[in-house]
């Protein structure tokens, strides 16, 4: 994607020079909107260094504008402040700050309507209610920008980097705080979002919703309110991603809701309150996945089914495994379970018993929830234990029947 | 000096003590008597304030028991069991006594050195055996040089040597016109130091008086013959009327 | 009054069972701490041991202390003192020496290993563990008759509030489920220390979160710091109740 558009972006550049495109220096004190209404498509902009305290800057032509020095446009917590509305714009280097705050219009840093092969990078976004905005647009890339923000609540707030209705999207490296959303995605398909770190946003680090097809990768999600939501999409690829300390009341790394044949591999759960919550499933390739630490490594609702994991690890997680029913249409096999204690007579590897990663607890208090309050007392040591000798409560079709007795090397 | 009205105490169903009246003086040495069970220890921790009477009334120089605490100061009490926290030294505990008792500078000390106490003060009250234990309650409760002593078997478990030492100790506080009150099963150790006889059965006093009161009923000398005689002949008969 | 404590934690401090307590505890401590490379979880494993071990220990020592100790407390009362200033001095001799080993044995290690106000209230609790299961003890002194019965009624005590109340509890959680019972099962958790303890200690760590994961009432209950004042307040009620009513009764026990 990133090579595409650098294509493109010098096929323009040289579309430019053969039109004989021009390039400008704006300064500070000049009206920039001016020298965009004079310059012609194709043309250069070149910002030089300072405030420039104007906003609501419209751009309708294929234009590249370069900020030196982080050239820094201010929304004075009332306005928008660019809106790219044409094809083929490159912007890089500028600072955008403050936008304002509305219920009719979502007040961007950067809104891109319409638009297509548009370039966003290296820019700094801070204190905005959204920080881009992609609206009905494709082959945009956004890339290696710093957008942060302090939103205290839910209602007030806006999204880091919003797509809705966009096809074809590269979001990557970059850095997003602060906001209800890092990422939102509504009806965006065939999209990368890669290398990202979003952390500290209200809600979630991630939000995804009928976007198929999409790929993230490589990203780190950490601390977020709720971690990171993935709902009613098919075909998603999640991969190589960081989900740390998502932790609270009602925090997951991922929340899955009406998910399906997507894949789920080589990422790592750390710390979070819940894993990977999971409902109304179906087909998703769980492998290779890290669970560390966590409340619970997963809870997957008895309405997911046709779902592997495989060659997980699971290491200290409070529970690894809860289920608010008794059927369970998913196959666990070939996992490391830490509280595995069977044993393996003939040495292969895998243990000779089965491993039920749902301790009798944990039923309970997914039946119960107030029974959370028994947590760690004497008596639910000593109802698992004697669950293991007897199992008369648990579901018995949940059960890993080939548990590695060694971790994975992941 | 001690004046008992009118005490009761029962344990249950169980009556220990049945409506006793009893007044002691000072330069008396009064041997408390009676079978097992018959209430002489629930007496003694009456007075003591140990055991809460159901009813009556004792009071120790004018000072109810039941209300005022420090007419104890005027009690040395020596336990029948002397049992201390295992840890402490002989030492630790006399000093601890002496502590508590501020009210006193003037110690009588005669005992601890006489049983050689003070040879070994630094051994552990868990090491002591039975006897050295009472030899250091008999310390205790002359150390105040009080004017009551209240002796739960006190020559029980010690050598004939540091028995005599204590009768003689007795004597000389008697003579010093102190009032003690002893129980005893070994009657022949209370020869010579005795001065009254109270006789306890079920609970009910059954009799009170002086040595030579029931020597001359009785025709005999000797204490334990004495006391002897009296229950083949007094007790029986008192218990028809 | 400090006279007869200052010479009861004499002869405690001496003694072979507190000492071994205090080197079992530091000695489960340090190898639970130095095993979990998690420090949070350290604690986590370190509390299972308080709660377990905490209770039964300081009942069954306190219990059979204050029965042998009965001539000596015989001897004490003959001399002029109150009875309450003698058996308040007991309690606390005993109470604080006990309360002395924990905070050695678990303290110590927590100090060097993992210090922070987690650990601090770690061994807080422990110590107020140590405080009301002595106070329980010598109520069931007071109470009752002879030692064998009130070392039995102890175990029996300890027993209730290790596992029977909690088992009472989960039955009342799965019989009245339908009913919306947070409420009701935070008052009754104010009825077991050993359930307090836990809850109060859980609040300090990451952990708390899980919890607040079932019900909004405990999330708001839990998550503020109502909860950790809650569960103290109802734990030093713990002490006082049962001392207070010890204290009287001993006024009119017999010995």
């Amino acid at each position: 994607m990133f090579i595409r558009s650098t294509i493109l972006f010098v096929l323009l550049f040289c579309v430019a020079l053969l039109a004989d495109a021009a390039t400008h220096r704006v300064q500070m004190n000049q009206n920039l909107q001016a020298v965009i209404n004079k310059a012609a498509s194709g043309d250069t902009l070149l910002l030089s260094k300072g405030n420039y305290n104007q906003h609501s800057i419209i751009i309708q032509k294929p234009l590249t504008i370069i900020g030196e020095g982080y050239p820094v446009f201010d929304g004075f917590k009332k306005y928008e402040v660019f809106i790219v509305a044409a094809n083929n714009v490159f912007i890089k280097g500028i600072q955008v700050q403050n936008t304002g705050r509305s219920s009719l219009v979502d007040m961007a840093g950067i809104k891109l309507q319409d638009a297509s092969n548009v370039t966003i990078t290296d820019c700094k976004i801070f204190n905005t209610t959204y920080g881009i905005y992609l609206q009905n647009s494709k082959n945009c890339t956004i890339q290696n920008n710093e957008v942060r923000a302090s939103a205290k609540d839910e209602l007030q707030s806006g999204n880091g980097v919003h797509a809705w209705k966009c096809d074809a999207l590269t979001i990557k490296g970059n850095t997003l705080s602060g906001h209800r959303d890092g990422i939102y995605f509504e009806f965006v398909t065939n999209s990368f979002i890669e290398r990202n770190k979003s952390f500290g946003n209200i809600r979630y680090g991630l939000h995804f919703m009928f976007s198929h097809n999409d790929t993230y990768s490589y990203n780190t999600f950490s601390n977020n309110g709720a971690g990171v939501a993935v709902m009613y999409t098919k075909g998603v690829t999640m991969s190589v991603n960081i989900f740390r300390h998502n932790w609270g009341d009602a925090a997951y790394a991922i929340l899955l809701k009406d998910i399906s044949d997507s894949k789920i591999e080589h990422n790592k759960f750390d710390r979070n309150t819940v894993g990977i919550f999971m409902e109304g499933s179906s087909r998703i390739h769980v492998a290779q996945n890290i669970f560390s630490d966590n409340g619970w490594a997963m809870r997957i609702q008895a309405s997911c089914d046709d779902n592997v994991f495989e060659q997980n690890n699971f290491l200290g997680n409070s529970f690894d495994v809860a289920t608010n029913g008794t059927m369970m249409l998913n196959t666990f096999r070939n996992n490391y379970w830490d509280k595995y204690d069977g044993y393996d007579l003939d040495r292969d590897g895998v243990g000779d018993v089965p491993y039920y990663p749902v301790s009798v607890y944990s039923v309970i208090t997914e039946r119960i929830p107030t029974a959370m309050i028994l947590y760690r007392s004497f008596l639910t040591n000593i109802m698992d234990q004697v669950e293991k000798v007897m199992p008369s409560i648990i579901p018995d079709q949940l059960k890993d029947d080939a548990p590695r007795t060694k971790k994975w090397k992941l | 000096m001690i004046r008992i009205e009118g005490l009761t105490k029962s344990f249950g169903k169980f009556k220990a003590l049945d409506n006793i009246n009893l007044q002691m003086q000072e330069g008396q040495a009064i041997s408390l008597l009676g079978p097992n069970g018959s209430g002489k220890t629930t007496l003694i921790k009456s007075i003591l304030g140990l055991v809460i009477p159901e009813k009556g009334k004792i009071t120790i120089n004018n000072h109810v028991v039941r209300e005022d605490w420090a007419y104890r100061s005027k009690i040395g009490y020596m336990p029948q069991i002397g049992r201390y926290p295992d840890n402490m030294t002989i030492e630790q505990v006399i000093k601890m006594i002496k502590e508590i008792r501020k009210d006193h500078t003037q110690y009588d000390e005669e005992l601890i050195y006489g049983f050689g106490l003070d040879k070994m003060k630094t051994k552990t009250m868990r090491s002591l055996s039975g006897g050295t234990r009472q030899k250091v309650s008999a310390c205790l409760a002359f150390l105040f040089s009080p004017d009551i002593y209240i002796l739960d078997e006190p020559t029980a478990g010690l050598d004939p040597l540091s028995s005599e030492l204590l009768k003689e100790k007795m004597v000389k506080e008697r003579a010093a016109g102190k009032l003690i009150l002893i129980t005893s099963h070994v009657l022949s150790d209370l020869e010579g130091i005795a001065s009254h006889i109270i006789y306890l059965q079920d609970g009910n006093l059954m009799f009170y008086k002086t040595v030579e009161e029931l020597q001359a009923s009785t025709g005999e000398s000797k204490l334990n013959k004495v006391i002897a005689q009296v229950m083949r002949t007094e007790l029986p008969a008192m218990k028809h009327n | 009054m400090k006279t007869i404590i200052k010479y009861v934690l004499l002869d405690l401090l001496r003694n072979k069972i507190i000492l071994v307590y205090t080197i079992i505890l530091a000695v489960l401590s340090i190898s639970v701490l130095n095993l979990d490379s998690n420090p949070s979880k350290g604690l986590l494993s370190l509390l299972n041991v308080t709660l377990l071990f905490v209770p039964i220990i300081t009942i069954l020592f306190a219990t059979i202390y204050f029965f042998n100790s009965i001539e000596f407390t015989e001897l004490l009362l003959s001399q002029p003192i109150k009875r309450q200033k003698v058996i308040l001095a007991e309690y606390i001799g005993m109470a604080s020496s006990l309360a002395a080993a924990y905070a050695v044995g678990v303290g110590l290690p927590l100090l060097f290993l993992v210090s922070g106000t987690e650990s601090l209230i770690l061994v807080l609790t422990g110590v107020l563990l140590t405080l009301i299961f002595s106070s329980l003890a010598l109520l069931i002194f007071v109470k009752s008759k002879d030692k064998t019965r009130g070392i039995g009624i102890a175990l029996v005590v300890a027993l209730f509030f290790t596992l029977l109340f909690d088992g009472l509890l989960i039955a009342f959680i799965y019989s009245f489920s339908d009913y919306p019972i947070d409420q009701a099962v935070i008052a009754i958790i104010a009825f077991n220390p050993i359930d307090l303890a836990r809850v109060l200690m859980l609040l300090q760590l990451d952990t708390s979160a899980l919890m607040g994961y079932s019900g909004a009432l405990f999330k708001k209950f839990l998550g503020s710091a109502t909860g950790s004042i809650f569960s103290i307040s109802c734990m030093v009620f713990w002490v006082v109740v049962p001392l207070f009513l010890s204290v009287r009764i001993f006024r009119k026990k017999d010995l």
